[in-house]
């Protein structure tokens, strides 16, 4: 049984009020940070820590704090990204509804280190229910001076506020995220010039995951040396995993990232193993926008070594064999699911979430989505399994932010492990209406070349 | 302090220029085909540029302190140049790629209806297409419509044609006090609007038509009237107390069909001659519509390679009617419109709103 570092709490009754977090031990670590630590202390804590972000990129976040430009008399910002819209991804929903504090002393924290007076959480609009949650906390929290004028008389002031999104999946992206928050159209910026530098209102800005923020209350409380020694390489610390799909216990896992991906599919601990007896078809391991692997790459690299549930492992072999981390939202599908229809229906989401600034994504996201409607309903051709490849290429690496790169991967990867069933949907049109690929060969064991 | 320059070696020519130049504005210097086509980026608009993708480049030599090159092609006209940078264009098959891909994007759900579009001749979108464009589509499914909206009387906005390079939104955000034009929704189902179709009232609005790059922003007054190649554009000027008054009649004999700001070689609106760019009013663009209006300078400079310049017009005279001389001064009659005898052309059917090449049964 792993640490758990930040869901421990959970279930206690009530935990969600103030009362019952702070006799749980919750604010300690403001009072350290602001009683016994420099501002700068605590960025190296976190850069010691290892941590990396948890919104999706994995970015080490005391890198990203240092980065942060500090001229004189200008304000800085911090942005807690709660815009979770990710398919898949239900992680900071569950942390902030049950542990809202958390996410508030984490903010205290991190705004002292970074020099934020106000500090923002943008949460997306059909997290209705939170935002009074989180606003509750805050208040609860200013009332008991852990926010407001010269906390606990350290002379730092710091405000949080929260402003709903309006449900727009590109919300998500930082500097679309800065827009919206500034009362435009949430169109992602040109970079550079990076948050770092110019953020919100042209001001430094530093925008991070709400786990990330979450995770800075344990590195504080235990030290950053400790909170590395948790995991390996350059995974530390503990991962919240949103797993759902055709398991027996979807939910959201908190995890050390030593466990190996089949553990954590089958273990009772935590999927419980595929639902009704079915077998493991493919999976997509951190959201919708990493590629999806087969059974036998996901449980193996392409070096037949046991695939492990971290940052390196996951991304072993690269696109060609491996996949990502991501946004750590766990889905996965059965034999009795089709890659094809499952590829139709990102791509859908991709084109209906693209902002349409660019060229690539506004006009590629909808042709994709239109030759997979025709290749899932009987209508495809062979050649258009290669015309999608070609879309998806022209599309990666030439847009604006990197929504046009999630909408590429998902159609390449697929189109990489299950051509075979592409095919077969041309092939076996009629058949297709009525049944489905099923397993194939991709649960096989890759034969793996022994080298001498 | 004189002002730094930095050196910047483009498709393996070197020019020098200041710091703080883009890309795309280095290879104009360059000029030719080492400048990338930009579809969406407009140097007299603030904040524009970076979303069309055409002008991709790549960066092989990030500069001379970090010779990295660049993992990504980058944007050239919102990319600025490191002293030492190496950059490759045409000599770039990973430009020339992803550029081809663009245009292809461009065009999927463009109407292609150029044979009824005003701007034929002087479209951008025509010219990147027939420079890096294919000759056939990979498209097989409906293109994208919308219905035409009139922006006030002058104005008509055909959103089918538009490529969504905001210049429009930069313009009536930069030029009028009071924002009424922009995007609606996102994606490809986004749209330029104003709201409820509102009509556009300030005096520079019109500067919206001269900016779009393809037909989707066109002169109501000039709808229809004349191919722009059987047009002759001459500049002129006359004062005016909102603008420079400084533009470009585009006539054909005395008349005036049209009159524009005047444009430079990248098809951007000039610098006028107090120095500002040369935007003009509403009542220059749309109310001036005679010679006696105007002084002329005489012709505008064309690109011998734009189809403008096919109708050479220098010492041109105004032939004679030769009708009423050989009906010894009697005017022709109109004897029948065609139009309501033949069954061939029907016009009310919009061939612009065909989401393909129109064919006889549209006729029947
Ligand atoms: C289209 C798109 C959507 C995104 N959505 C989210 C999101 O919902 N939540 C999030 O934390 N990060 C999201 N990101 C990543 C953010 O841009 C940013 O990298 C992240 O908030 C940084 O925080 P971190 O360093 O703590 O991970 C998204 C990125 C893109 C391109
Ligand atoms: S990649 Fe897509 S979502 Fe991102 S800026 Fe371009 S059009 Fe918008
Ligand atoms: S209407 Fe014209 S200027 Fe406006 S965005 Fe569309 S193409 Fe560009
Ligand atoms: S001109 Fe540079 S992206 Fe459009």
């Amino acid at each position: 049984m792993g640490r758990k570092l930040l869901l421990e709490k959970a279930h206690v009754e009530n935990i969600r009020l103030y009362d019952v977090y702070r006799r749980e031990g919750g604010y300690r670590s403001v009072e350290k940070a602001l009683k016994t630590m420099a501002p700068d202390a605590v960025t190296e804590e976190v850069k010691k820590s290892g941590l990396r972000g948890r919104g999706g990129a994995g970015f080490p976040a005391g890198m990203k704090w240092s980065f942060l430009a500090k001229p004189e008399g200008v304000p800085r910002y911090l942005v807690v990204n709660a815009d979770e819209s990710e398919p898949g991804t239900f992680k900071d929903r569950y942390l902030m509804e049950f542990l809202p504090h958390l996410l508030i002393e984490g903010m205290i924290v991190s705004s002292y280190a970074l020099g934020s007076n106000n500090s923002y959480i943008y949460i997306r609009g059909e997290y209705a229910w939170i935002v009074d949650i989180l606003e509750q906390a805050i208040t609860e929290a200013k009332q008991n001076g852990w926010l407001g004028k010269n906390i606990l008389g350290s002379g730092f002031d710091c405000d949080i506020h929260v402003q709903r999104g309006a449900g727009a999946y590109i919300c998500g992206e930082e500097t679309a995220l800065i827009e919206s928050l500034e009362g435009k159209r949430g169109n992602p910026r040109i970079k550079p010039p990076f948050p770092a530098v110019k953020g919100v209102w042209g001001c430094p800005t530093v925008v991070n995951n709400v786990e990330t923020i979450a995770a800075v209350v344990p590195i504080i409380n235990e030290g950053g040396d400790e909170y590395a020694k948790i995991g390996v390489g350059k995974s530390t610390g503990t991962k919240l995993i949103s797993a759902c799909g055709n398991i027996n216990k979807p939910g959201v896992y908190e995890i050390d990232m030593t466990i190996s991906v089949e553990d954590f599919i089958y273990s009772d601990e935590w999927c419980g193993g595929i639902a009704n007896g079915k077998k493991l078809k493919a999976c997509i391991p951190g959201g919708s926008s990493v590629p999806i692997l087969p059974a036998n790459l996901l449980l193996k690299t392409a070096k037949g070594e046991t695939r492990y549930m971290n940052y390196e492992s996951l991304s072993d072999g690269g696109f060609a064999s491996g996949s990502m981390m991501g946004s750590g939202g766990f889905i996965v599908l059965d034999e009795d699911q089709c890659i094809v229809r499952n590829t139709y229906s990102l791509a859908r989401f991709y084109r209906h979430e693209s902002c349409g600034q660019c060229s690539p994504c506004r006009e590629g996201t909808g042709w994709m989505e239109k030759i997979l409607w025709r290749l899932e309903n009987g209508e495809g051709k062979m050649s258009d399994i290669d015309l999608l490849w070609d879309i998806q290429r022209k599309i990666e690496g030439n847009t604006i932010c990197p929504l046009g790169d999630a909408a590429a991967w998902p159609v390449a990867a697929a189109i990489r492990h299950f051509r075979d069933e592409f095919e077969w949907h041309v092939s076996h049109a009629q058949e297709a209406q009525i049944r489905n690929f099923g397993l194939g060969h991709y649960a096989d064991e890759i034969h793996v070349p022994v080298s001498a | 302090m004189s002002e730094q320059l930095f050196k910047v070696t483009i498709d393996n020519i070197t020019v020098e220029v200041p710091a703080g130049t883009t890309i795309l504005n280095a290879a104009r210097q360059i000029g030719g085909e080492v400048a990338p086509p930009a579809m969406c980026y407009y140097s007299k608009l603030e904040g524009s540029g970076g979303k069309c993708r055409t002008c991709l480049v790549e960066v092989s030599k990030g500069s001379e302190k970090d010779p990295r090159p660049m993992p990504k092609l980058v944007a050239s006209c919102r990319t600025t140049v490191m002293d030492g940078m190496e950059v490759k264009n045409i000599t770039s098959p990973k430009v020339l790629d992803a550029r081809a891909g663009v245009v292809e994007f461009l065009l999927i759900n463009h109407p292609l209806d150029c044979p009824v579009c005003d701007q034929a001749g002087e479209c951008h979108l025509q010219d990147l297409s027939y420079e890096h464009g294919k000759e056939e589509t990979r498209y097989e499914f409906q293109r994208r419509t919308f219905p035409k909206v009139d922006l006030g009387d002058k104005i008509q906005l055909h959103m089918t044609r538009c490529i969504m390079c905001f210049r429009c939104v930069f313009t009536a955000d930069q030029l009028t006090e009071k924002r009424e034009h922009g995007i609606l929704d996102r994606g490809d189902h986004a749209q330029i609007a104003t709201f409820i179709q509102k009509n556009l009232h300030n005096e520079f609005i019109g500067n919206v038509i001269d900016v779009c790059p393809v037909g989707a922003l066109t002169d109501k007054t000039f709808r229809f009237k004349n191919r722009v190649w059987f047009t002759k554009p001459v500049d002129a000027h006359r004062d005016c107390e909102n603008c420079c008054g400084e533009a470009q009649l585009w006539m054909r004999g005395d008349e005036v069909f049209r009159v524009t700001a005047r444009k430079d070689e990248w098809g951007e609106v000039k610098e006028a001659s107090n120095g500002k760019t040369g935007w003009i009013c509403n009542s220059c663009r749309f109310d001036k519509k005679e010679a006696k209006d105007w002084v002329i300078d005489g012709p505008s400079k064309i690109n011998r390679h734009s189809v403008i310049s096919q109708g050479h017009y220098v010492g041109l005279q105004k032939p004679t009617e030769t009708l009423p001389n050989v009906l010894h001064g009697r005017q022709p009659k109109l004897l029948m419109d065609i139009h309501s005898v033949s069954e061939v052309n029907k016009q009310n059917i919009e061939l612009s709103a065909l989401d393909r090449p129109a064919h006889s049964t549209d006729f029947k």
